[in-house]
């Protein structure tokens, strides 16, 4: 089963394990079967329509399937997926008087 | 253009490596570099870049330094805390190189200046920390043919590269549209290993280097993902977004937009915002009140929706911990008829719980109004601030 790569940002959604094993031949497959067994995870990683959002990238191996068969995309056991969020930080998050 | 005899000794090792030597030495001299942000990222940034010969040297901000920091951003001391970082900075790389020029932008970088404080320099280093303004840097890049030395950190994790470097992928191409504001919690989420943005900031700062030079192979067409848990580096392929609104074919974006609005975010306040500036609104209750609830006995349950980890940091021992992810599924732990007060750290979070509680059905909910950061101002000073 192909393995996929879970981000620090998501991994609340996948009881903090940082990567998961799913089955599936094809991305898409991959990514539903991942999105039912974490069923929080789906909201995060697909719109309504249930599209992949547009901040998160989902690689196999070193590419970025926008640019392969999108979720047509084959994915083999010696796979590996890799969901990557966009990140903006350069410093801090919350801070002590509420300022941003 | 020449170095002085003291130049000569400071870039000694410099000098005598053959793939920078004089001639590198003298295009580190002549370039021009913009470092947006002086925060974390910056830090490492500014000192290296300093150090390394930088002929000038502009940086933007209008942040002042705080004690949460100085964890991190290295190049502000104890004693900065209130001073504009701008100054911090820009004091410590001069006493670092005086041979460098540093220009001073006090300024959040807007679609009204960004243009003009960017065309004066060779590259651009995106050191910032919000979505609005490094789609604003990316866009000004791509606009101006500037290339923008990325660098991005999350807890342990970071991200680098270059963008609009030769008509090269821009930030837009690898991620069209930032999320919208509270999908990806951030109030909960926030919070980074101090040494994470200088490990970032200065892979940033080995690129700008590099570019300047020209020699190497530089981090184009790339995304570096640094996982400083696991120590790996790993490598995914950045490719140019033909549909891509901004460097596409067919380019939508011919100028600068409205960055808060397009990612749904409030204009950043810059300097003091006033802090108790709003009214309690609907569906809020102040600490103060809530205090007197406790000391009344009155009957009501205090809930706390942050993280087990910020618990231990601090807490009201009256409130019972349901961390906001798992509010959710918890719901039946809750009487839908009582009187409930959620908090957080500053508001964020518990508002989002209260919309949880009240599309569930729950009759009685209230926020309480500036988290326990509130509750250490006005009730209890006991309580630590982080
Ligand atoms: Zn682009």
């Amino acid at each position: 089963m192909p393995k996929v790569l879970i981000p620090t940002p998501l991994r609340q959604f996948t009881a903090k394990q940082d990567s998961v094993t799913v089955p599936g031949a094809t991305v898409g497959e991959v990514l539903a079967a991942l999105t039912t067994e974490y069923p929080d995870l789906r909201k995060q990683i697909f719109n309504d329509e249930g599209k992949l959002r547009s901040f998160v990238n989902v690689y196999l191996n070193d590419e970025d399937i926008r640019y392969l068969g999108k979720d047509a995309t084959p994915a083999a056991d010696a796979d590996t997926l890799s969901l990557v969020p966009s990140i903006a930080g350069g410093a801090h998050g919350e801070r002590p008087g509420g300022k941003h | 253009m020449t170095l002085s005899k003291d130049e000569i000794l400071r870039y000694s090792r410099h000098l005598i490596v053959p793939e920078v030597g004089m001639e590198g030495q003298l295009k580190l001299k002549a370039a021009k570099v913009l470092l947006v942000g002086a925060g974390g990222l910056g830090a490492p940034l500014g000192l290296y870049l300093a150090a390394a010969g930088i002929g000038r040297i502009g940086l933007v901000d209008f942040d002042v330094v705080d004690f949460t920091n100085l964890q991190r951003q290295v190049i502000h001391f104890t004693k900065d805390v209130g001073r504009n970082k701008i100054d911090s900075a820009a004091e410590k790389m001069q006493a670092l190189n005086p041979n460098v020029e540093i220009v001073k932008h006090e300024v959040a970088l807007s679609s009204e200046n960004a243009m003009e404080i960017l065309q004066d320099y060779d590259l651009v280093v995106d050191g910032t920390d919000n979505f609005p303004t490094r789609y604003l840097v990316n866009d000004a890049c791509v606009l101006l043919g500037k290339p923008n030395v990325y660098g991005s950190i999350f807890r342990f994790e970071g991200q680098a590269t270059v963008f609009a470097y030769q008509g090269g992928p821009c930030y837009r191409c690898l991620y069209p549209e930032p999320p919208p504001p509270g999908l990806v919690p951030s109030c909960a989420e926030g919070g980074v290993l101090g040494i994470l943005p200088g490990t970032i900031g200065l892979i940033q700062a080995t690129e700008t280097v590099k570019l300047i030079l020209g020699i190497g192979e530089p981090l184009v067409g790339r995304l570096l993902l640094y996982d400083a848990l696991g120590m790996r580096f790993r490598e995914l392929k950045l490719r140019k977004n033909p549909e891509c609104p901004i460097c596409g074919e067919h380019r939508t974006i011919t100028k600068l937009i409205d960055y808060h609005q397009f990612c749904g975010v409030p204009q950043h306040v810059p300097q003091e915002a006033p802090k108790q500036e709003s009214k309690v609104t609907e569906g809020e209750i102040e600490v103060t009140e809530v205090k007197e609830k406790l000391d009344r006995g009155d009957k009501f349950v205090l809930i706390d929706v942050r993280e087990p980890h910020e618990h231990q940091i601090c807490n009201i021992p009256a409130a019972k911990l349901i961390p906001l992810g798992e509010v959710g599924r918890r719901l039946d732990e809750l009487d839908p008829e009582a009187d409930i007060v959620i908090h957080c750290k500053s508001g964020m979070r518990s508002a989002r719980a209260c919309g949880i509680l009240k599309a569930a059905g729950f009759k009685h909910v209230r926020n309480m109004k500036g988290g326990i950061l509130a509750w250490s101002d006005q009730v209890d000073r006991s309580v630590p601030k982080y």
